[in-house]
Protein backbone atom coordinates (compact mmCIF):
# COMPACT_ATOMS: atom_id res chain seq x y z
CA UNK A 1 0.00 0.00 0.00
CA UNK A 2 0.95 3.03 -1.09
CA UNK A 3 1.27 5.99 2.15
CA UNK A 4 3.07 8.87 1.04
CA UNK A 5 0.12 10.70 -0.37
CA UNK A 6 -3.03 13.13 0.64
CA UNK A 7 -6.02 12.21 -0.75
CA UNK A 8 -7.87 15.21 -2.14
CA UNK A 9 -10.18 16.02 0.43
CA UNK A 10 -14.33 17.64 -0.27
CA UNK A 11 -15.55 20.38 1.04
CA UNK A 12 -19.42 19.96 0.92
CA UNK A 13 -20.21 23.98 1.20
CA UNK A 14 -23.80 24.94 2.78
CA UNK A 15 -22.93 28.15 4.26
CA UNK A 16 -22.80 31.79 3.52
CA UNK A 17 -23.56 32.42 0.15
CA UNK A 18 -24.88 29.15 -1.11
CA UNK A 19 -28.19 26.99 -0.89
CA UNK A 20 -28.53 23.32 1.24
CA UNK A 21 -28.71 20.60 -0.94
CA UNK A 22 -31.36 18.49 -1.05
CA UNK A 23 -31.90 16.29 1.95
CA UNK A 24 -31.69 12.73 0.04
CA UNK A 25 -29.01 14.11 -2.38
CA UNK A 26 -27.24 15.32 0.34
CA UNK A 27 -27.21 11.75 2.05
CA UNK A 28 -26.66 9.75 -1.07
CA UNK A 29 -23.39 12.01 -2.23
CA UNK A 30 -22.17 11.40 1.22
CA UNK A 31 -22.21 7.68 1.79
CA UNK A 32 -20.92 7.55 -2.07
CA UNK A 33 -18.18 9.59 -1.38
CA UNK A 34 -17.35 8.16 1.72
CA UNK A 35 -17.51 4.82 0.36
CA UNK A 36 -15.15 5.47 -1.97
CA UNK A 37 -12.61 6.25 -0.15
CA UNK A 38 -12.78 10.41 0.77
CA UNK A 39 -13.06 12.51 3.22
CA UNK A 40 -16.07 15.46 3.81
CA UNK A 41 -15.76 18.90 5.90
CA UNK A 42 -19.94 19.62 5.82
CA UNK A 43 -20.19 23.58 6.66
CA UNK A 44 -23.28 24.98 6.80
CA UNK A 45 -24.66 28.28 7.91
CA UNK A 46 -24.11 26.93 11.67
CA UNK A 47 -20.36 26.91 11.45
CA UNK A 48 -18.68 30.09 12.95
CA UNK A 49 -15.70 29.18 11.18
CA UNK A 50 -13.49 26.52 10.01
CA UNK A 51 -10.53 26.24 11.41
CA UNK A 52 -9.51 23.07 9.97
CA UNK A 53 -9.58 24.41 6.17
CA UNK A 54 -7.47 27.63 7.29
CA UNK A 55 -4.88 24.95 8.55
CA UNK A 56 -4.70 22.53 6.12
CA UNK A 57 -2.72 21.97 3.41
CA UNK A 58 -4.21 19.34 2.31
CA UNK A 59 -5.94 19.27 -1.56
CA UNK A 60 -9.02 20.26 -1.67
CA UNK A 61 -12.33 20.55 -3.78
CA UNK A 62 -15.33 23.20 -2.84
CA UNK A 63 -18.45 22.14 -3.81
CA UNK A 64 -21.82 23.97 -3.32
CA UNK A 65 -24.80 25.55 -4.99
CA UNK A 66 -23.54 28.52 -5.12
CA UNK A 67 -26.61 31.83 -5.06
CA UNK A 68 -23.74 34.70 -5.86
CA UNK A 69 -20.22 34.47 -7.78
CA UNK A 70 -18.21 31.17 -7.20
CA UNK A 71 -16.39 32.49 -3.47
CA UNK A 72 -12.81 31.82 -3.49
CA UNK A 73 -11.31 30.75 -0.40
CA UNK A 74 -7.75 31.29 0.65
CA UNK A 75 -5.66 28.77 3.08
CA UNK A 76 -2.57 29.70 4.56
CA UNK A 77 -0.01 27.02 2.54
CA UNK A 78 -2.64 25.61 0.78
CA UNK A 79 -1.41 23.80 -2.22
CA UNK A 80 -4.27 23.05 -4.09
CA UNK A 81 -7.93 24.39 -4.04
CA UNK A 82 -11.09 23.63 -6.63
CA UNK A 83 -14.31 25.26 -6.57
CA UNK A 84 -17.19 23.68 -8.24
CA UNK A 85 -21.16 24.68 -8.54
CA UNK A 86 -23.01 21.77 -8.38
CA UNK A 87 -26.41 24.01 -8.55
CA UNK A 88 -27.31 21.77 -11.84
CA UNK A 89 -25.69 18.58 -11.17
CA UNK A 90 -27.29 15.38 -10.27
CA UNK A 91 -25.41 13.06 -7.67
CA UNK A 92 -23.66 10.63 -9.74
CA UNK A 93 -21.87 13.95 -11.82
CA UNK A 94 -21.29 15.21 -8.86
CA UNK A 95 -19.47 12.04 -7.74
CA UNK A 96 -17.96 11.65 -11.91
CA UNK A 97 -16.81 15.43 -11.59
CA UNK A 98 -14.55 14.87 -8.06
CA UNK A 99 -13.10 11.83 -9.67
CA UNK A 100 -11.91 13.86 -12.57
CA UNK A 101 -10.60 17.01 -10.12
CA UNK A 102 -9.29 14.27 -8.10
CA UNK A 103 -6.97 13.38 -11.06
CA UNK A 104 -6.56 16.67 -12.05
CA UNK A 105 -5.25 17.71 -9.19
CA UNK A 106 -2.93 14.95 -8.79
CA UNK A 107 -4.05 13.33 -5.81
CA UNK A 108 -4.31 9.64 -5.19
CA UNK A 109 -6.85 7.60 -2.80
CA UNK A 110 -6.97 4.23 -1.71
CA UNK A 111 -10.22 2.81 -2.70
CA UNK A 112 -12.08 0.17 -0.45
CA UNK A 113 -13.92 -2.82 -1.64
CA UNK A 114 -12.04 -2.90 -4.52
CA UNK A 115 -11.06 -6.22 -5.96
CA UNK A 116 -7.69 -7.20 -4.29
CA UNK A 117 -7.52 -3.71 -2.36
CA UNK A 118 -6.13 -3.39 0.75
CA UNK A 119 -7.46 -3.23 3.92
CA UNK A 120 -6.04 -1.17 6.71
CA UNK A 121 -4.51 -4.24 8.90
CA UNK A 122 -1.97 -3.80 11.21
CA UNK A 123 -1.34 -3.86 14.97
CA UNK A 124 -2.44 -0.91 17.06
CA UNK A 125 -0.24 -0.83 20.76
CA UNK A 126 -1.89 0.36 24.15
CA UNK A 127 0.61 2.07 25.92
CA UNK A 128 -1.53 2.03 29.04
CA UNK A 129 -0.75 -1.77 29.27
CA UNK A 130 2.24 -2.34 27.50
CA UNK A 131 5.05 -3.36 29.58
CA UNK A 132 7.77 -3.23 26.82
CA UNK A 133 8.24 -7.11 27.06
CA UNK A 134 9.13 -7.62 23.56
CA UNK A 135 7.28 -10.87 23.53
CA UNK A 136 4.90 -9.30 19.97
CA UNK A 137 8.82 -8.60 18.65
CA UNK A 138 10.51 -12.27 18.93
CA UNK A 139 7.44 -14.14 18.28
CA UNK A 140 6.33 -12.31 14.88
CA UNK A 141 8.51 -13.61 11.68
CA UNK A 142 7.19 -10.53 9.56
CA UNK A 143 9.71 -7.76 11.18
CA UNK A 144 6.44 -5.47 11.84
CA UNK A 145 7.81 -4.86 15.00
CA UNK A 146 10.81 -2.75 16.17
CA UNK A 147 11.96 -0.52 19.02
CA UNK A 148 12.40 3.70 19.00
CA UNK A 149 15.23 5.08 20.20
CA UNK A 150 14.12 4.67 23.17
CA UNK A 151 14.10 1.37 23.67
CA UNK A 152 10.24 1.42 23.57
CA UNK A 153 8.53 -1.46 21.24
CA UNK A 154 6.72 -0.01 18.04
CA UNK A 155 4.47 -1.04 15.37
CA UNK A 156 7.63 -0.25 12.85
CA UNK A 157 6.18 -2.10 9.77
CA UNK A 158 2.50 -1.74 9.19
CA UNK A 159 3.08 -2.99 5.82
CA UNK A 160 4.58 -6.39 6.78
CA UNK A 161 1.33 -7.10 8.95
CA UNK A 162 -0.40 -10.10 7.05
CA UNK A 163 -4.02 -9.64 6.83
CA UNK A 164 -6.17 -11.04 9.19
CA UNK A 165 -3.41 -12.55 11.53
CA UNK A 166 -3.91 -11.34 14.75
CA UNK A 167 -1.55 -13.69 16.43
CA UNK A 168 0.58 -11.74 18.13
CA UNK A 169 -1.98 -10.32 19.96
CA UNK A 170 -3.15 -13.40 21.36
CA UNK A 171 0.69 -13.86 22.96
CA UNK A 172 0.58 -10.34 24.37
CA UNK A 173 0.62 -10.68 28.47
CA UNK A 174 -0.51 -7.41 28.79
CA UNK A 175 -3.62 -7.25 26.13
CA UNK A 176 -1.84 -4.57 24.71
CA UNK A 177 -2.10 -5.86 20.82
CA UNK A 178 -5.79 -4.55 18.96
CA UNK A 179 -6.26 -5.34 15.69
CA UNK A 180 -9.46 -2.51 15.04
CA UNK A 181 -10.84 -4.37 12.04
CA UNK A 182 -11.02 -7.53 14.13
CA UNK A 183 -14.48 -9.20 14.99
CA UNK A 184 -14.13 -10.29 18.70
CA UNK A 185 -12.64 -7.77 21.69
CA UNK A 186 -10.76 -7.39 23.04
CA UNK A 187 -8.58 -7.94 20.14
CA UNK A 188 -10.63 -5.36 18.45
CA UNK A 189 -10.47 -2.77 21.19
CA UNK A 190 -13.24 -3.58 23.11
CA UNK A 191 -11.91 -2.63 26.79
CA UNK A 192 -10.46 -5.36 28.98
CA UNK A 193 -12.72 -6.08 31.10
CA UNK A 194 -11.26 -6.41 34.79
CA UNK A 195 -14.66 -8.20 36.45
CA UNK A 196 -14.84 -10.37 33.28
CA UNK A 197 -11.08 -11.89 34.64
CA UNK A 198 -8.81 -11.06 36.72
CA UNK A 199 -5.92 -9.48 35.34
CA UNK A 200 -3.81 -12.01 36.98
CA UNK A 201 -5.61 -14.85 35.17
CA UNK A 202 -4.99 -13.22 32.16
CA UNK A 203 -1.80 -13.17 32.00
CA UNK A 204 0.38 -15.86 30.14
CA UNK A 205 3.52 -16.14 31.86
CA UNK A 206 6.04 -17.19 29.10
CA UNK A 207 7.72 -19.32 30.99
CA UNK A 208 4.67 -21.33 31.91
CA UNK A 209 3.81 -21.31 27.77
CA UNK A 210 6.94 -23.55 27.67
CA UNK A 211 5.76 -25.77 30.47
CA UNK A 212 5.03 -29.50 29.22
CA UNK A 213 1.12 -28.72 30.21
CA UNK A 214 0.41 -25.79 28.68
CA UNK A 215 -2.03 -26.42 25.86
CA UNK A 216 -3.52 -29.22 28.69
CA UNK A 217 -3.88 -26.13 31.03
CA UNK A 218 -4.91 -23.38 28.67
CA UNK A 219 -8.03 -26.18 27.53
CA UNK A 220 -8.64 -26.80 31.19
CA UNK A 221 -9.36 -22.74 32.04
CA UNK A 222 -11.15 -22.16 28.58
CA UNK A 223 -13.55 -24.77 29.61
CA UNK A 224 -13.88 -23.50 33.37
CA UNK A 225 -14.28 -19.89 32.10
CA UNK A 226 -15.71 -19.95 28.81
CA UNK A 227 -15.24 -16.12 28.46
CA UNK A 228 -14.71 -14.57 25.58
CA UNK A 229 -10.45 -13.65 26.90
CA UNK A 230 -10.16 -17.38 27.28
CA UNK A 231 -11.82 -18.19 23.56
CA UNK A 232 -9.76 -14.91 21.73
CA UNK A 233 -6.41 -15.67 23.79
CA UNK A 234 -4.86 -19.09 22.66
CA UNK A 235 -1.30 -19.98 22.11
CA UNK A 236 -2.56 -22.61 19.60
CA UNK A 237 -4.64 -20.17 17.68
CA UNK A 238 -1.52 -17.58 17.95
CA UNK A 239 0.73 -20.33 16.38
CA UNK A 240 -1.79 -21.95 13.91
CA UNK A 241 -2.14 -17.89 12.50
CA UNK A 242 1.28 -17.44 12.08
CA UNK A 243 1.70 -21.06 10.52
CA UNK A 244 -0.71 -20.20 8.11
CA UNK A 245 0.63 -17.01 7.26
CA UNK A 246 3.79 -18.38 6.04
CA UNK A 247 2.26 -21.14 4.32
CA UNK A 248 0.33 -18.69 2.40
CA UNK A 249 3.83 -16.38 1.44
CA UNK A 250 5.88 -20.00 0.63
CA UNK A 251 3.15 -20.72 -1.97
CA UNK A 252 3.37 -17.66 -3.22
CA UNK A 253 6.74 -17.59 -3.65
CA UNK A 254 7.74 -15.19 -1.18
CA UNK A 255 9.48 -17.07 1.41
CA UNK A 256 12.21 -20.45 -0.31
CA UNK A 257 11.16 -23.41 1.44
CA UNK A 258 14.62 -23.95 2.79
CA UNK A 259 13.82 -20.60 4.85
CA UNK A 260 10.62 -21.71 5.92
CA UNK A 261 11.86 -25.39 6.91
CA UNK A 262 14.57 -23.89 9.47
CA UNK A 263 11.60 -22.01 10.96
CA UNK A 264 10.52 -23.35 14.09
CA UNK A 265 6.47 -23.28 13.57
CA UNK A 266 5.54 -25.45 16.34
CA UNK A 267 6.25 -23.31 19.74
CA UNK A 268 6.29 -20.26 20.80
CA UNK A 269 9.66 -17.93 21.63
CA UNK A 270 11.62 -19.17 24.89
CA UNK A 271 12.66 -16.54 27.32
CA UNK A 272 15.89 -16.23 26.03
CA UNK A 273 14.93 -16.39 22.32
CA UNK A 274 13.05 -13.33 23.35
CA UNK A 275 15.66 -11.21 25.16
CA UNK A 276 18.31 -12.26 22.85
CA UNK A 277 15.88 -10.85 20.03
CA UNK A 278 15.02 -7.86 22.03
CA UNK A 279 19.08 -7.34 22.26
CA UNK A 280 19.70 -8.19 18.33
CA UNK A 281 16.95 -5.37 17.67
CA UNK A 282 18.38 -3.01 20.06
CA UNK A 283 22.03 -2.86 19.42
CA UNK A 284 20.96 -2.92 15.61
CA UNK A 285 19.00 0.32 16.23
CA UNK A 286 21.82 1.45 18.11
CA UNK A 287 24.23 1.13 15.47
CA UNK A 288 22.13 2.99 13.04
CA UNK A 289 21.81 5.83 15.56
CA UNK B 1 -5.04 38.93 -1.77
CA UNK B 2 -8.08 36.89 -2.64
CA UNK B 3 -11.16 37.49 -1.17
CA UNK B 4 -11.66 35.09 1.61
CA UNK B 5 -14.99 33.13 2.76
CA UNK B 6 -16.50 34.97 6.09
CA UNK B 7 -17.01 31.52 6.89
CA UNK B 8 -13.89 30.15 6.75
CA UNK B 9 -11.42 32.49 8.68
CA UNK B 10 -12.92 32.90 11.84
CA UNK B 11 -11.03 31.04 13.79
CA UNK B 12 -12.55 30.63 17.24
CA UNK B 13 -15.49 27.97 17.35
CA UNK B 14 -16.90 27.00 20.61
CA UNK B 15 -18.89 24.30 19.15
CA UNK B 16 -17.55 21.03 19.68
CA UNK B 17 -15.94 19.70 16.26
CA UNK B 18 -17.41 16.46 15.16
CA UNK B 19 -15.85 13.52 13.13
CA UNK B 20 -17.67 10.68 11.78
CA UNK B 21 -15.59 7.66 11.03
CA UNK B 22 -17.41 5.36 8.25
CA UNK B 23 -14.97 2.56 8.59
CA UNK B 24 -15.30 2.25 4.47
CA UNK B 25 -12.75 -0.20 4.77
CA UNK B 26 -14.03 -3.23 6.43
CA UNK B 27 -17.57 -4.39 7.87
CA UNK B 28 -17.43 -4.02 11.62
CA UNK B 29 -19.44 -1.25 12.12
CA UNK B 30 -23.21 -2.51 11.43
CA UNK B 31 -24.54 -0.95 8.62
CA UNK B 32 -27.37 0.36 9.99
CA UNK B 33 -25.74 2.43 12.77
CA UNK B 34 -23.34 4.00 10.61
CA UNK B 35 -26.35 4.86 7.70
CA UNK B 36 -28.48 6.25 10.60
CA UNK B 37 -25.94 8.60 12.44
CA UNK B 38 -24.64 9.94 8.95
CA UNK B 39 -28.63 10.77 7.95
CA UNK B 40 -29.11 12.03 11.42
CA UNK B 41 -26.04 14.61 11.55
CA UNK B 42 -26.71 16.01 7.86
CA UNK B 43 -30.13 16.40 9.22
CA UNK B 44 -29.25 18.36 12.06
CA UNK B 45 -27.63 21.10 9.87
CA UNK B 46 -24.14 20.74 11.81
CA UNK B 47 -20.96 21.26 10.19
CA UNK B 48 -18.64 18.14 10.65
CA UNK B 49 -15.74 16.34 8.96
CA UNK B 50 -16.40 12.86 7.58
CA UNK B 51 -13.39 10.33 6.92
CA UNK B 52 -14.18 6.81 4.69
CA UNK B 53 -11.69 5.45 7.70
CA UNK B 54 -9.65 6.10 10.20
CA UNK B 55 -7.50 3.30 10.19
CA UNK B 56 -6.63 3.73 6.91
CA UNK B 57 -5.69 7.51 7.91
CA UNK B 58 -3.55 6.65 10.49
CA UNK B 59 -1.89 3.75 8.56
CA UNK B 60 -0.73 6.89 6.27
CA UNK B 61 0.35 9.09 9.18
CA UNK B 62 -2.39 11.30 7.96
CA UNK B 63 -1.58 14.74 9.26
CA UNK B 64 -5.26 15.48 9.06
CA UNK B 65 -5.55 13.27 12.17
CA UNK B 66 -3.53 16.15 14.14
CA UNK B 67 -5.42 18.87 12.82
CA UNK B 68 -8.57 16.89 13.81
CA UNK B 69 -7.91 17.23 17.33
CA UNK B 70 -5.64 20.18 17.66
CA UNK B 71 -7.14 23.03 19.08
CA UNK B 72 -8.47 23.16 22.90
CA UNK B 73 -12.32 22.99 22.44
CA UNK B 74 -14.15 19.73 22.52
CA UNK B 75 -13.91 17.08 20.15
CA UNK B 76 -16.70 14.11 19.48
CA UNK B 77 -15.43 11.11 17.38
CA UNK B 78 -18.24 8.48 15.80
CA UNK B 79 -16.25 5.46 15.31
CA UNK B 80 -15.62 2.38 17.13
CA UNK B 81 -13.90 1.18 20.78
CA UNK B 82 -12.60 4.13 22.57
CA UNK B 83 -9.44 2.14 23.49
CA UNK B 84 -8.71 1.66 19.72
CA UNK B 85 -8.81 5.08 18.63
CA UNK B 86 -7.29 6.99 21.23
CA UNK B 87 -4.14 4.47 19.86
CA UNK B 88 -4.57 4.59 16.27
CA UNK B 89 -4.09 8.40 16.34
CA UNK B 90 -1.05 7.45 18.80
CA UNK B 91 0.10 5.19 15.85
CA UNK B 92 -0.11 7.70 13.67
CA UNK B 93 1.76 10.09 15.60
CA UNK B 94 -0.79 12.42 16.49
CA UNK B 95 -1.58 11.51 20.56
CA UNK B 96 -4.89 12.55 21.89
CA UNK B 97 -4.03 15.37 25.03
CA UNK B 98 -4.15 14.00 28.15
CA UNK B 99 -7.33 16.29 29.56
CA UNK B 100 -10.94 14.56 28.40
CA UNK B 101 -11.72 16.48 25.42
CA UNK B 102 -11.44 14.25 23.10
CA UNK B 103 -14.75 12.15 23.09
CA UNK B 104 -15.30 8.74 21.21
CA UNK B 105 -18.40 7.26 20.65
CA UNK B 106 -18.18 3.62 19.64
CA UNK B 107 -20.93 2.93 16.54
CA UNK B 108 -19.77 -1.02 16.91
CA UNK B 109 -21.78 -0.75 20.70
CA UNK B 110 -23.80 2.01 20.80
CA UNK B 111 -27.39 2.86 18.99
CA UNK B 112 -27.47 5.50 16.32
CA UNK B 113 -29.87 8.17 18.69
CA UNK B 114 -27.35 7.73 21.76
CA UNK B 115 -24.32 8.00 19.15
CA UNK B 116 -26.31 11.23 17.39
CA UNK B 117 -27.28 12.84 20.78
CA UNK B 118 -23.61 12.32 22.47
CA UNK B 119 -22.33 14.04 18.93
CA UNK B 120 -24.88 16.92 19.35
CA UNK B 121 -24.89 17.43 22.92
CA UNK B 122 -23.87 21.37 23.72
CA UNK B 123 -19.85 21.55 24.89
CA UNK B 124 -19.90 21.69 28.48
CA UNK B 125 -20.31 25.70 30.05
CA UNK B 126 -16.39 25.62 30.93
CA UNK B 127 -15.60 24.83 27.53
CA UNK B 128 -17.97 27.52 25.70
CA UNK B 129 -16.17 30.29 27.71
CA UNK B 130 -12.41 29.60 26.57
Amino acid sequence: MRTNFHPIQVILYEGVGSEPLIAPDRLSLSISLLDQGYSILRITQQAKSSHLLASSEIPCLVLGRFTGPLPEFERAGAPKIATRDIATLDVEAILSLVNDLSEELDTELNRPNQPGSWKPWYPVIDYDRCTNCMQCLSFCLFDVYGVDENKQIQVKNDDNCKTNCPACSRVCPEVAIMFPKYASGPINGQPVNKDDVARESMKIDISSLLGGDIYASLRNRSDQAKSRFSKERSPDKALQERKRCLVQLQQSGMIPAEVLAELDLASLPSPEAIERKAREFIAMQGAKE
Amino acid sequence: MRDSHPDLIELSDPAPKILYCRCAFAQVVPDAVKDQVLEQLLESGASFESVADLCEMSARNDPRLGELIAGEGPVRIAACFPRAVKWMFHHAGYPFPDDDRVEVLNMRELSAEEVVKGLLAPAPPEKVNE
